[in-house]
């Protein structure tokens, strides 16, 4: 790595980290922004977390919380034609990109308005005018896929670089040794960012990795890693700067290990049974926007309760959005087989077969099938089910919520019908209902 | 009107592969052994020295990660072509295939596409055993936002293989390992391409539709002939060329006149390409159908080593004339 003047060590509370990173402010309106945009995602964040408790939003839910100045201190310093992709845990990532708050939490809701008109939901938020390529559902799924981002930036000419994050999860996976394999070898442009928060799920990084120091997991493969402190935006803009250089100028791919925290579970499901709540009490006392407010006001930066201003301002963009997002309508059901495929002006061929009803018909003429009223009928007797209270139909474990996130329950469906609240009964959950897949 | 030379299947695909690269510069290769060793059925020969290691990549056996960088570099306006060693290999990239290439077009509402094509052989007949001999038409056909091309003409496979790379969907082109060396007359002009979609009708007759793919559509052409010379039955023999899209219309049009099907693939029966085809067949036409469809299939086994064994597995023209003797009894 870049040769360092002079290191100290940072405190975590996962050890001590030699670190010179984060030692300079920039300058001040760049310092409010840094602090804007944090305190705009943790709000996003706690807003989504509510109204998935409200039963505003389906499926799986997985909050950034604690980890915001890893995010906003990599986009900080990316150039708007560098790519950025990452996991399902991104709605942060495409709000730092620049993205609406308000088509990202349509999304979330699954409406016309999100960011994929309600096709991908929360785990697949994208953006491509931004070149946020994608929040992703597979774990490592979207190692390589940064790959061929950075391989097509390459083969073009350019000096964009991508920026890959990931979980430390998904330094496990057969794509992690693959990809960085790959990328060393092509000498790709891309900046490798896991942001380690501890845990794969549930599974705490030294139950789950042979090596813990995830900085030095991809040496091997011909990727050389840097360790920072993921709650200091600051360090972490300065490191992910160094590795934005060394790939857009040197060629050379990396990885930077940022050390991070979410504090709150793996998904708004997660009841939390594998960690200690003294554990989440000490991140918090790291936490990346106090502890970043602190600093500029000791500073000098901003006056004291700048950070009160901009959680004033933040709030109601948030609240904003959320509104704009329950009065988005559900996506037309004739949008169904919308982008499935690109078709040519005349086909003579089924591209899509659509069994619902007893006259088969190709899938890319939906709107046409649509007129007839059986085929309409149907295809509402079909949506009508969302309507129904949805206990059943969810996941036992999103259902029930749970634990220190879901600490309230999912009263409302979507049709404003009081649910059955099956925590009350059922609450150890000992039904053998899978969890939230990783 | 340009003229035609005679071609392998293998120098057909290398020519599509060439001209386009000519034509259009995101066209570029990636694949196990692609380059410096120009293929494992040399269907790349030349191609790097003529395009450069740029444009021509040999790559480490990372079949999930040659595929997902095909993947993000398609996303990025790039239209890479891939190649996996056999289609068994195929399975390694599963998760790109399915939960990224097919998927990423629909799941972020079409805000970028993935024209990603992905060629690979299969089939049976050169004793690679049950590891490199299989038949997947049948699984990619099942999924949604992936196209699959099954050439089994040298022509085809030309006119296909430059038409999935001008496609801006993701296309599973299919070849098959026995055709590679079967020659056939191919268009010297560039510009022509098969649209998807297509079938090709081989032979016309009317007594019984014979429906087949990649090698059992020469299985089917073979017999037919003697179904012809032998036994008076004339057979239309339908090779469909793409399966998605299907030219499903073109199928019917056959079993309206003949009134009788048989299906002929080389994979398992099980879910298969003449299970799907059948379905569809009598949703559509069950009124015009005077015989229950016949289907011809591999053996329902893995690909087994010995020649003899792996011979038996394979359907042949005695299979097929069988099923249409079948189907017609009594009516001649």
């Amino acid at each position: 790595m870049a040769e360092q003047p002079e290191t100290s060590t940072v405190q975590t509370p996962a050890g001590d980290l030699e670190s010179s990173r984060g030692r300079s402010l920039p300058d001040a309106d760049t310092c409010r922004e840094l602090l804007r945009q944090m305190t705009l995602i943790r709000r996003f964040e706690e807003e989504a977390g509510r109204q998935y408790q409200r039963a505003k939003a389906g499926g799986f839910l997985h909050l950034a919380i604690g980890e915001e100045a890893t995010i906003v201190g990599t986009t900080s310093v990316m150039e708007p034609e560098d790519y950025l992709i990452g996991t399902y845990r991104t709605h942060g990532h495409a709000i730092a990109r620049g993205t609406d708050p308000k088509n990202v939490m349509a999304e979330i809701f699954g409406r016309e308005d999100g960011t994929a008109r309600g096709r991908g939901g929360s785990m697949h938020i994208f953006d491509g005018e931004r070149r946020f390529m994608g929040g992703y559902g597979i774990v490592g799924g979207n190692l390589p896929i940064a790959a061929g981002l950075a391989l097509a930036s390459d083969l073009k000419g350019t000096d964009e670089v991508t920026v890959c994050m990931f979980g430390d999860g998904a330094s496990n996976t057969g794509n992690f040794g693959e990809t960085m394999n790959l990328a060393a070898l092509w000498s790709l442009p891309i900046v490798f960012l896991v942001e380690n928060n501890l845990y794969g799920m549930g599974t705490a990084i030294e139950r789950h990795s042979a090596v813990t120091d995830l900085s030095h997991k991809a040496e091997g493969m011909g990727v050389p890693g840097e360790r920072v402190d993921g709650m200091d935006v600051i360090a972490i803009r300065e490191c992910v700067a160094d590795h934005l250089r060394m790939a857009r100028e040197d060629r050379r791919p990396t990885l930077v290990e940022a050390f991070t925290y979410r504090y709150r579970g793996h998904s708004a499901a997660d009841p939390e049974v594998y960690r200690d709540k003294h554990e989440v009490e000490e991140w918090r006392q790291k936490d990346p926007i106090e502890s970043f407010a602190k600093r500029l006001v000791d500073e000098g930066v901003v006056a004291d309760g700048f950070l009160e201003e901009v959680r004033a301002q933040v709030e109601e963009q948030v609240v904003e959005a959320a509104e704009f997002a329950d009065a988005s309508p559900d996506p037309p059901l004739d949008s169904l087989y919308d982008n499935l495929y690109v078709l040519p002006e005349e086909s003579g061929g089924w591209y899509a077969v659509d069994e619902r009803t007893p006259d088969p018909f190709r899938g890319e003429r939906e709107r046409e099938a649509a007129e007839r009223d059986r085929v309409r009928d149907l295809h509402e007797a079909g949506a009508a089910y969302a309507e129904e209270g949805d206990d059943e139909g969810r996941p036992a474990d999103e259902a029930q919520g749970g634990g220190a996130s879901g600490s309230h329950s999912r009263e409302q469906g979507r049709s404003g019908h009081p649910r059955h609240d099956q925590r009350d009964e059922d609450d150890d959950r000992g039904d053998g209902e899978p969890e939230d897949a990783i | 009107m340009a003229g035609t030379t005679s071609m392998r299947m293998r120098e057909a695909l290398n020519a599509a592969l060439r001209e386009e690269m000519q034509r259009d510069e995101s066209v570029f290769l990636m694949g196990e052994d692609i380059g410096v060793f120009e293929g494992a059925f040399k269907v790349t020969e030349g191609l790097m020295k003529e395009f450069g290691e740029a444009r021509v990549r040999d790559t480490p056996i990372s079949e999930n990660t040659i595929v997902g960088a095909g993947v993000g570099a398609a996303m990025a306006g790039m239209r890479p072509v891939v190649e996996l060693m056999t289609v068994n290999f195929s399975l390694l990239a599963f998760d790109q295939i399915i939960n990224h290439a097919a998927s990423i077009p629909y799941m972020f509402n079409g805000q970028v596409r993935v024209p990603l094509v992905v060629r690979m052989p299969g089939g049976g007949g050169h004793q690679l055993g049950p590891t490199h001999s299989h038949s997947f038409e049948a699984m990619f056909l099942q999924i949604p936002g992936i196209l699959v091309a099954c050439p089994s003409t040298a022509a085809d496979g030309k006119a296909l293989l430059k038409s999935a790379i001008r496609d801006d969907n993701p296309v599973v082109f299919i070849e098959h390992e026995t055709l590679y060396g079967m020659r056939g007359e191919v268009p010297d002009d560039e510009d022509v391409t098969l649209p998807f979609g297509h079938a090709a009708v081989r032979r016309e007759g009317e007594d019984v539709t014979i429906v087949g793919i990649l090698k059992m559509a020469h299985e089917a052409e073979r017999a037919a002939k003697t179904l012809s010379e032998d036994h008076g039955i004339e057979a239309d023999v339908i090779d469909p060329r793409t399966l998605r899209p299907l030219d499903l219309d073109t199928i019917l049009e056959s079993v309206r006149k003949t009134n009788r099907v048989v299906i002929v693939e080389e994979g398992w029966p099980h879910g298969g390409v003449g299970a799907n085809l059948a379905a569809l067949i009598q949703e559509q036409a069950f009124d015009y159908l005077d015989a229950p469809i016949q289907r011809v299939t591999g053996a329902d086994v893995p690909m087994p080593y010995s020649k003899r064994l792996e011979q038996s597995a394979i359907p042949h023209p005695e299979h097929i004339v069988s099923a249409v003797l079948e189907t017609t009894a009594g009516a001649k």
